[in-house]
């Protein structure tokens, strides 16, 4: 009896010593409102959360306890790192005439919502991606692709946007957004992407 | 279109997609957003002041001091960003603009580290791995803040 009150003393203590600073994860709610989970393993477990605000502690020794947080308990802690986050992607498509690398009158607005959205931004950066519909060849939808594409990159470069934080490139009709058969005009098709971080 | 002028403009095409490819270097993963306070880079022997619009790049520590931040975009839109205290590394991360494949691996030595996920983690599972010294996470379309003490 004495033995094993020795032996529950001793692992108390170590449980202490072992159990302070204790690494966490807290799953918050994705921005877009979709499920997300995480799989946390350690050396001596493993555990999946999927809702939103739960929390595993994990102490030296690799056991993980759930824990529970709030919106205003994780602002609390974390608010600095989460004041830090740089912002969100977004992105943009903008239309183009077809058989032309000239912009869809619609799509003027685009381009102002684009050159806005920049001006948000701390050092942006752009992916422009240009596509085709299936009217004409491959290889000449490829040069059309990329011809699109540097039209929006020559608006960029306009607006203050320096090239080595432009990647530009010519998908051609390759990559259509409608699929249809070959030779088929398609306005959602004759497209330039444009993703800003 | 004759044969030459299809071959020319097919190579023209070619020549002019790769080149105006990837408009950065291979072991370049992401970029300095915004940061707070004392925040430095350290590459290798280096030890950098990070500003806004540097690059980071693959093995880079990211250490911040007191009452300092940093907020990072990778180049697959992972959005990473640290508070005080704090030590980063990001070990490995190559992506795919064409296709969204790669891989991420990140590691919080200590402090707190919030975590928005970009293409990465949807594209392929198991791609994407976050390290404290004693957990592994691995995250597919997920945002989350860890600690490590």
């Amino acid at each position: 009896m004495r033995r094993f009150a020795k032996t529950l003393a001793l692992s108390i203590l170590i449980a202490t010593i072992t159990g302070c600073a204790a690494d966490r994860v807290v799953l918050l709610p994705n921005a877009d409102g979709s499920k997300s989970a995480l799989v946390l393993k350690t050396k001596t477990g493993e555990q999946v959360i999927d809702q939103p605000y739960q929390a595993l502690n994990v102490n030296k020794s690799g056991s993980i306890s759930l824990d529970k947080e709030s919106p205003e308990s994780v602002r609390n802690r974390y608010g600095e790192a989460l004041d830090a986050q740089p912002k969100r992607p977004t992105s943009y498509i903008v239309y183009f005439v077809t058989g032309k690398d000239e912009i869809a009158q619609q799509s003027l607005v685009v381009v102002e919502k684009v050159k806005a959205d920049l001006k948000t931004r701390k050092a942006p950066e752009i992916v422009v991606i240009g596509h085709t519909d299936r009217v004409g060849n491959v290889e000449g939808n490829d040069d059309l692709s990329l011809k699109r594409a540097n039209v929006m990159r020559k608006i960029l470069l306009a607006n203050g946007i320096t090239a080595d934080r432009i990647e530009t490139a010519g998908r051609g009709e390759r990559e259509p957004l409608v699929p249809t058969d070959d030779e088929v005009s398609e306005p959602k098709n004759r497209r330039v992407e444009i993703s800003v971080r | 279109m004759s044969i030459i002028t299809k071959k020319t403009s097919m190579m023209t095409g070619l020549i002019m997609m790769m080149s105006m490819g990837a408009a950065y270097a291979d072991n370049d993963a992401g970029m300095i957003k915004q940061t707070k306070g004392a925040v430095v880079i350290e590459r290798g022997e280096q030890r950098l002041d990070a500003k806004q619009g540097n690059r980071v790049l693959v093995s880079d520590r990211v250490v911040t001091g007191a009452d300092s931040s940093i907020g990072i975009t990778l180049h697959d839109g992972t959005l990473l960003s640290a508070g005080s205290n704090s030590t980063l590394s990001i070990n490995k991360f190559v992506f795919n603009s064409t296709t969204n494949a790669g891989e991420l691996d990140a590691s919080l030595k200590r402090g707190t580290l919030a975590v928005v996920s970009g293409k990465l983690s949807k594209t392929s599972p198991n791609a994407v791995t976050y390290r404290t010294p004693t957990m592994i996470l691995g995250a597919r379309g997920t945002e989350f803040v860890i600690e490590a003490n």
